[in-house]
C-alpha cells in the first residue's frame, strides 16, 4: 500500500489552487482523501501532483442563504449528517451522509468529495441528485454552476473539467420532504450500498405534486428514476400508489452486477428501496 | 512440596483484573515490529504472480536492478540451496521460498526486491518484468478431488490423504460403524436427512499484518529476528534449520502482536527470505505486509465442501451421522495444513453418543495455503454436525433442544468418556450446560414470541447449537503421533514452561514460553503467580516472546497457553513458594510447615503480627552467606508442564434473528452464549475472548467470503471487498458460564480462545434457516449476506413450497 511518488502542494487560497491546477498536468484535488488515497495506495490511480484544498479558508461551512443551503468543499460527512439545517431542508442528504463509511471516514471525508468522486455505490451523490442540487465549480477561468442532473456522467466520472474544483454544492430550500434508504453490503445501513434510493417530493392538496427519485448502486452512475415520479404525481401518495410507481424504478437504467448483487437482485432492491424512501418522504411532506 | 499456604480472603485467581497491557497499547507506546527502525535497515517488496497457475517463462529484473536505491533482486535460483520452506506436517507439496518454473496460486512470490525504502522497493517490484505462460487452474474442490487435472504435475494425485474415523485408524471398527449406520438406515422406523454445504474459505486478516525484521550480525554469526508471530521459538528453530545454525545462533523476538488467529502460527517464506537478504547484504532487512499481501499470501482458513447425512427415529434418537467432505489445502502444505481437518475429526461427533463415520479428504488446489484459523477444523466439524441435527429435528418435528438432549454423552460417563474415535475426554456435563442456557435465555418464551410473530408474517427464527472443543494442546505425547516440532529443531511434545524469579526487592519477574497476540498474558500470568505467592499483581512483571531469555514454549494457539504454559508457571510459582517458606522459616525461627503467606509477606501460623516481607525473604536469598548450611542462594524456579491430554471445553449458544423478506437482510437480534471453559482466571479476559470469537464465527455466518473465482482470481484484496463484522453489525452479546473444571491441569482451566468461533456460525445459520422455514427453505450456505438469503427465499417461492 505504497503509492507511487507524487508532489504535494497546499495552496492558501482558491485562486492559488485553481492556478496550480490550470498550470499542472496530471494534478488532482485532495480534500478528505478517503477515496483518493486508497486508490493511490493500491496504485490504481497515480496523479503526479496533489492539490490539497484543506488549508483554503472558507470551504468548511454549511450556510443557509435564504433560498438554498450551501455546503462547502471541506464540510465532512459528519458535519453534513449532524447539521440542523441539512436535517430540516435536505433530510435525504443528512441520512446519506450519516450512512457513509464509518466514524473515522465520516470525520475525515467530505460530502463534496464523495459527490465529485461519484462512486456508484456511494450514498450522497444520489441524495444530491434527488434534491436537485447545483454544483459550483471553480477554475482559473472562473466559476460555473452545474445542475446535478448534468453532473454525473458515468462511473467515477463527472462533468468537472480537469482544472476545476467543486467548491460547494447548493441545495434549494424547496419544502416538501426527502428521505434516503439503502441496503448495505453487510445488510442494514453499514458499508457501501448494494442499492439505495433518494427521494424528494412535495404534496399539495392531498396529492403528490412534484418530486425526484434517484438511485444508488444499480446503474453506472446515480440515476434519476423519472418513471416513478411520473406515475406518482397526482396520486394521493398512498402505499398502493407508491408500490405501483416503484415498479417503474428501473426504466432506462442498465443494472450492473457486482460481488454483492446480481442484476436481478439489485433491480429488485432498487424497487424496494424506492418504495421505502417514497413512503418516508410522503410522511415527511404531509 | 515444602510448606507455605497462601491465605487470602479474595482469591486473585478468578477475579476481574484490568488488562495490564492495555495502557501501553491504547496510548501507542507498545512496540510492534513495523515500529522498529534499525540503522541501515533495508526494505522488501515481493513480485507476486497475477495468475493462479502459470509457467514462469522468464524473470527480467534488469530495469529494477538499475533503479536508484535498489540493493538486490532475488529469484528462485538465488535461494534454491536453502530448500523448501520448513514445514512441521510435511505431507503434500511444500512451499518453495520463491516460485521457480511455475506459480501455483495468485500472489505467489516470484522475486524479492530489496531497496533503501519501502516505496522504492515497491517501485522496483513493479519494474520487474515476468513473462508467464498461463495454465488452467484447479480451483473447484470436487474437480480437484477427481484428479481430472493435477495441481502439481509431479504428484500422482491432488488428494493428499483422508482423515477417517472412527475409531481412528482402526479399519475394522470403521467398517463396523459404517455397518451400524447402514443397518439403521435400513430400519423401517428411521428417517435420514442429507445435505451438502460449503464451509467457505476465510481470510484471517489480523489488524496488524505480518511484519519481520532480520538482522544478521556477521561478527557473532547470529541472527536477531523480530517477527509478528505466534511461535517465536519455532521461528528461531526454523531459521536455524534452514541456515544450518544452532538454536543459540538465532534470537527471535515477538514484541506486541496485533492479532494472529492462527495465521501467525506458521513460519513463512518471507521470514526466511529476509534472513537470507540480511546475510547477503550485511544490513537489517524489513518486510511488512501490505493489506493486499495479507489477504492473498498469508494462510487462509476453512474451505470445505461436505455432505452430512443424519439418521434417526421419530422419537429423536439419532442412530448415525456421516460426514463425507473435501477440505482445501491450497497449493502448498505449510505448518499444520493437512492436520487441520484432523482436529475436526476429534470433535466430529460433538457432545453426542451416536455412531459417527467421518471422512474428509485433503486436496491441493491452485489457491493460497490453508492452515489454522481460529478454531481450525473444529468450527467446520461443529458446523456440519449441528446443522445436521437441526435438519433432523425439523424433519421429525421435534424441538431441536430436545433432540440434542436425547443424544448427549451423559454426565455420569465422565470421567472415562471418549470421543467417537476413542480419544479420552477430560470432563463434561452437557445437559446441565444446555439447561442453563435455555433457562437463562427464556427459551420457551422466545419460542412462543417467535411463533406469535410468525402469525404476523414476520420471518423470525431461533437457532441453537452446542459444541465440544478439543484444545489446550497437549497431550505431550502428541509427539509420538508425529506432531513434533522437529522440523524447527524443537523435537518437543506439546508441553509448556514458565520461570518465576523473585527479585531482590521482593517483586517478581515471570518469563514464559508463549506470548500473546491479544489474549492478556501479562495480566493472567500475574494473577496465577500472585495467587500462589501472595505478591500483589502490580508487583509482578510478565515477559514473553524473546527466545534468548524465555524458556521453551511452542506457542499461543489452540487455546493452549493458559492450560499448558499457565500450569507450568503455576508449578514454578509453587517451587518458589516452597523455597520462600524455607527462607521465611529461617528468618522467623520457625518450621517451614507453619509458614503462611499473606499481605505481601510471610508469617508463622497463629502469629500474623510477626511478618517478614517478600523483600526480607528475597534479601536473604540474595545474601547466601547468611543462609543455613546447605541452602542455595537465589529465589527462582522453572517448571515444565506436561499435560496428559488435551482439554475439552464445551457450551451451547442461542441466536434470535429476523429476516427482511423483501431484501434478505438478516438482523441478529440476540445472541446468548453459555460456555464452559472450566475454571476462569480472569472473567473479563474470558468474556473478551468470547466476544472476539463470536464476532469471527458470526463473521463467517453472515459476512465473510474468501473463496476464489473459478479462474483462480481472488477479488477480496481489502476490507472493501472482504467485509469483516464491526461492533455496529453485532448485538450486545449475552454471556454466561457453567464451570466444569478439567482434571488435566492444576489450574482446572480448559481454554477459551476459540470457543466463541467454534460455537457460533451454525447457531446463526440454524436461526436464519428457522426463520425461513415457513417458506420451505431448508439450507442456505454461508455467508448469509442479503443477496444469498433473498435468492434462497426466491428459490423457495419458485419451488412452490410456500406454506
Amino acid at each position: 500500500m505504497y503509492p507511487r511518488s507524487f508532489e504535494y502542494v497546499s495552496p492558501g487560497s482558491l485562486d492559488e489552487a485553481t492556478s496550480v491546477l490550470a498550470s499542472t498536468e496530471g494534478a488532482k484535488v485532495l480534500a478528505g482523501g478517503m477515496s483518493l488515497l486508497p486508490l493511490m495506495k493500491l496504485r490504481l490511480f497515480s496523479p503526479d501532483v496533489l492539490v490539497d484544498i484543506g488549508r483554503i479558508p472558507g470551504l468548511s461551512s454549511i450556510e443557509d442563504r435564504g433560498d438554498h443551503l450551501a455546503i462547502g468543499a471541506m464540510v465532512s460527512h459528519a458535519a453534513t449528517a449532524s447539521d440542523p439545517s441539512v436535517a430540516e431542508h435536505a433530510a435525504a442528504l443528512a441520512t446519506a451522509a450519516s450512512w457513509t463509511g464509518d466514524v473515522q471516514v465520516r470525520n475525515q471525508g467530505t460530502t463534496c468529495g464523495s459527490i465529485a468522486h461519484a462512486d456508484i455505490a456511494a450514498d450522497q451523490p444520489s441524495a444530491a441528485l434527488a434534491l436537485g442540487a447545483t454544483m459550483v465549480a471553480a477554475s482559473a477561468g472562473g466559476v460555473r454552476e452545474i445542475a446535478a442532473s448534468d453532473f454525473f456522467v458515468d462511473t467515477l466520472t463527472t462533468a468537472l473539467e480537469p482544472g476545476e474544483i467543486l467548491t460547494e454544492i447548493r441545495i434549494p430550500k424547496q419544502g416538501g420532504g426527502s428521505a434516503y434508504e439503502k441496503l448495505g453490503r453487510r445488510g442494514g445501513h453499514t458499508d457501501y450500498a448494494v442499492a439505495g434510493a433518494a427521494v424528494w417530493l412535495d404534496v399539495s392538496d392531498g396529492a403528490v405534486c412534484c418530486g425526484r427519485v434517484a438511485l444508488t448502486g444499480v446503474g453506472a452512475k446515480p440515476t434519476l428514476a423519472e418513471g416513478v415520479m411520473e406515475a406518482l404525481i397526482g396520486t394521493d401518495g398512498s402505499d398502493a400508489a407508491i408500490a405501483e410507481a416503484s415498479e417503474r424504478a428501473l426504466e432506462g437504467v442498465t443494472v450492473l452486477d457486482d460481488l454483492f448483487g446480481t442484476v436481478e437482485y439489485k433491480a429488485h432492491l432498487a424497487k424496494v428501496m424506492t418504495r421505502r424512501a417514497l413512503q418516508q418522504a410522503v410522511a415527511a411532506a404531509t | 512440596m515444602g510448606g507455605g499456604v497462601v491465605v487470602s480472603t479474595t482469591s486473585v485467581l478468578g477475579g476481574v483484573v484490568k488488562r495490564r497491557e492495555d495502557p501501553a497499547l491504547i496510548r501507542g507506546t507498545g512496540l510492534y515490529v513495523d515500529d522498529l527502525q534499525l540503522p541501515g535497515m533495508l526494505h522488501v517488496a515481493f513480485v507476486r504472480s497475477p495468475y493462479a497457475h502459470a509457467r514462469v517463462v522468464s524473470v527480467d529484473a534488469s530495469d529494477a536492478e538499475g533503479m536508484a536505491g535498489v540493493r538486490a533482486v532475488y529469484t528462485a535460483a538465488d535461494v534454491a540451496h536453502l530448500g523448501d520452506l520448513v514445514t512441521q506436517v510435511a505431507v503434500g507439496k511444500l512451499r518453495p521460498l520463491l516460485a521457480g518454473d511455475k506459480v501455483n496460486h495468485l500472489g505467489e512470490a516470484v522475486a524479492m526486491v530489496v531497496a533503501d525504502t519501502r516505496y522504492g522497493a515497491r517501485d522496483a517490484a513493479d519494474a520487474v518484468d515476468v513473462e508467464y505462460d498461463p495454465l488452467d487452474p484447479v480451483i473447484d474442490l470436487k474437480e480437484a478431488a477427481s484428479d481430472a487435472a493435477l495441481v502439481h504435475e509431479d504428484m500422482e494425485s491432488n488428494v493428499l490423504l483422508a482423515w477417517e474415523g472412527g475409531p481412528w485408524g482402526d479399519e475394522e471398527a470403521i467398517a463396523a460403524t459404517q455397518q451400524a449406520i447402514a443397518d439403521a438406515k435400513a430400519q423401517d422406523d428411521t428417517v435420514s436427512v442429507s445435505f451438502e454445504a460449503v464451509n467457505q474459505r476465510l481470510l484471517p486478516m489480523p489488524i496488524e499484518p505480518r511484519s519481520v525484521v532480520a538482522d544478521w550480525n556477521v561478527g557473532y554469526g547470529r541472527f536477531t529476528v523480530h517477527s509478528s508471530t505466534q511461535i517465536a521459538h519455532a521461528l528461531a528453530g526454523g531459521i536455524a534449520q534452514t541456515f544450518g545454525l544452532s538454536l543459540t545462533d538465532v534470537r527471535c523476538i515477538a514484541p506486541e502482536v496485533g492479532g494472529g488467529f492462527g495465521c501467525k502460527l506458521n513460519v513463512y517464506n518471507d521470514e526466511i527470505l529476509v534472513c537470507f537478504a540480511s546475510q547477503q547484504l550485511g544490513r537489517p532487512v524489513k518486510f511488512t505486509e501490505t493489506r493486499r499481501d495479507a489477504a492473498g499470501s498469508t494462510i487462509h482458513g476453512r474451505g470445505w465442501v461436505a455432505t452430512a447425512t443424519i439418521t434417526g427415529t421419530g422419537d429423536g434418537q439419532i442412530l448415525g451421522y456421516e460426514l463425507d467432505g473435501i477440505a482445501d489445502m491450497g497449493a502448498y502444505s505449510q505448518n499444520f495444513t493437512v492436520a487441520i481437518p484432523f482436529l475436526g475429526l476429534f470433535v466430529g461427533a460433538g457432545q453426542y453418543t451416536f455412531p459417527t463415520h467421518w471422512k474428509v479428504a485433503c486436496v491441493h488446489t491452485h489457491t493460497m495455503t490453508t492452515d489454522a484459523y481460529r478454531g481450525a477444523g473444529r468450527p467446520e466439524a461443529a458446523y456440519y454436525l449441528e446443522r445436521a441435527i437441526d435438519a433432523f429435528a425439523r424433519e421429525i418435528g421435534m424441538d431441536p433442544a430436545e433432540v440434542r438432549r436425547k443424544n448427549f454423552i451423559p454426565a455420569d460417563k465422565f470421567p472415562g468418556a471418549a470421543t467417537h474415535i476413542g480419544f479420552p475426554m477430560d470432563t463434561g456435563d452437557y445437559e446441565t450446560n444446555l439447561d442453563a442456557l435455555l433457562e437463562t435465555a427464556g427459551y420457551e418464551d422466545l419460542k412462543a414470541e417467535r411463533d406469535r410473530l410468525r402469525t404476523e408474517g414476520r420471518l423470525v427464527g431461533l437457532g441453537l447449537a452446542t459444541y465440544v472443543e478439543v484444545c489446550g494442546f497437549g497431550p505431550s505425547a502428541l509427539v509420538d503421533l508425529g506432531f513434533s516440532w522437529a522440523a524447527y529443531k524443537i523435537p518437543s511434545g506439546f508441553s509448556g514452561s514458565g520461570l518465576v524469579r523473585v527479585q531482590a526487592d521482593g517483586t517478581a519477574s515471570v518469563i514464559i514460553g508463549t506470548g500473546p497476540t491479544g489474549q492478556g498474558h501479562q495480566t493472567a500470568w500475574a494473577q496465577i503467580v500472585s495467587n500462589q505467592l501472595g505478591i500483589p499483581v502490580e508487583n509482578i512483571r510478565v515477559s514473553h516472546g524473546d527466545t534468548a531469555e524465555s524458556p521453551l514454549g511452542i506457542g499461543t494457539f489452540g487455546s493452549r497457553s493458559a492450560a499448558v504454559d499457565g500450569s507450568a508457571t503455576y508449578e514454578a510459582a509453587n517451587k518458589v513458594r516452597a523455597k520462600a517458606a524455607d527462607l521465611a522459616a529461617h528468618l522467623l525461627e520457625a518450621s517451614a510447615d507453619d509458614i503462611m503467606f499473606a499481605d505481601g509477606g510471610a508469617h508463622v501460623a497463629g502469629s500474623p503480627d510477626q511478618q517478614v516481607s517478600w523483600s526480607d525473604i528475597a534479601t536473604l536469598a540474595y545474601q547466601p552467606h547468611r543462609l543455613p548450611e546447605g541452602m542455595e542462594g537465589g529465589l527462582e524456579a522453572h517448571a515444565v508442564f506436561s499435560p496428559g491430554n488435551a482439554t475439552w471445553p464445551f457450551g451451547s449458544h442461542l441466536a434470535l434473528v429476523e429476516v427482511d423478506g423483501d431484501t434478505g437482510d438478516v438482523k441478529l437480534l440476540r445472541y446468548i452464549a453459555m460456555d464452559d471453559c472450566g475454571n476462569v482466571i480472569n472473567p473479563m479476559i474470558v468474556d473478551g475472548q468470547i466476544h472476539g470469537g463470536l464476532a469471527q464465527g458470526i463473521g463467517q455466518a453472515m459476512f465473510e467470503d474468501g473463496d476464489y473465482e473459478a479462474d483462480g482470481n481472488l477479488l477480496k484484496w481489502s476490507f472493501v471487498e472482504y467485509p469483516l463484522p464491526t461492533s455496529a453489525d453485532l448485538p450486545s452479546f449475552e454471556l454466561h458460564r457453567t464451570v466444569t473444571p478439567t482434571d488435566i491441569n492444576p489450574l482446572g482451566v480448559k481454554g477459551i480462545g476459540e470457543a466463541g468461533t467454534i460455537g457460533s456460525a451454525q447457531t446463526v445459520v440454524n436461526a436464519v434457516v428457522d426463520a425461513l422455514s415457513p417458506l420451505g427453505v431448508t439450507h442456505v450456505d454461508m455467508p448469509l449476506r442479503p443477496k444469498r438469503v433473498w435468492e434462497a427465499i426466491q428459490a423457495a417461492k419458485t419451488n412452490g413450497s410456500v406454506s
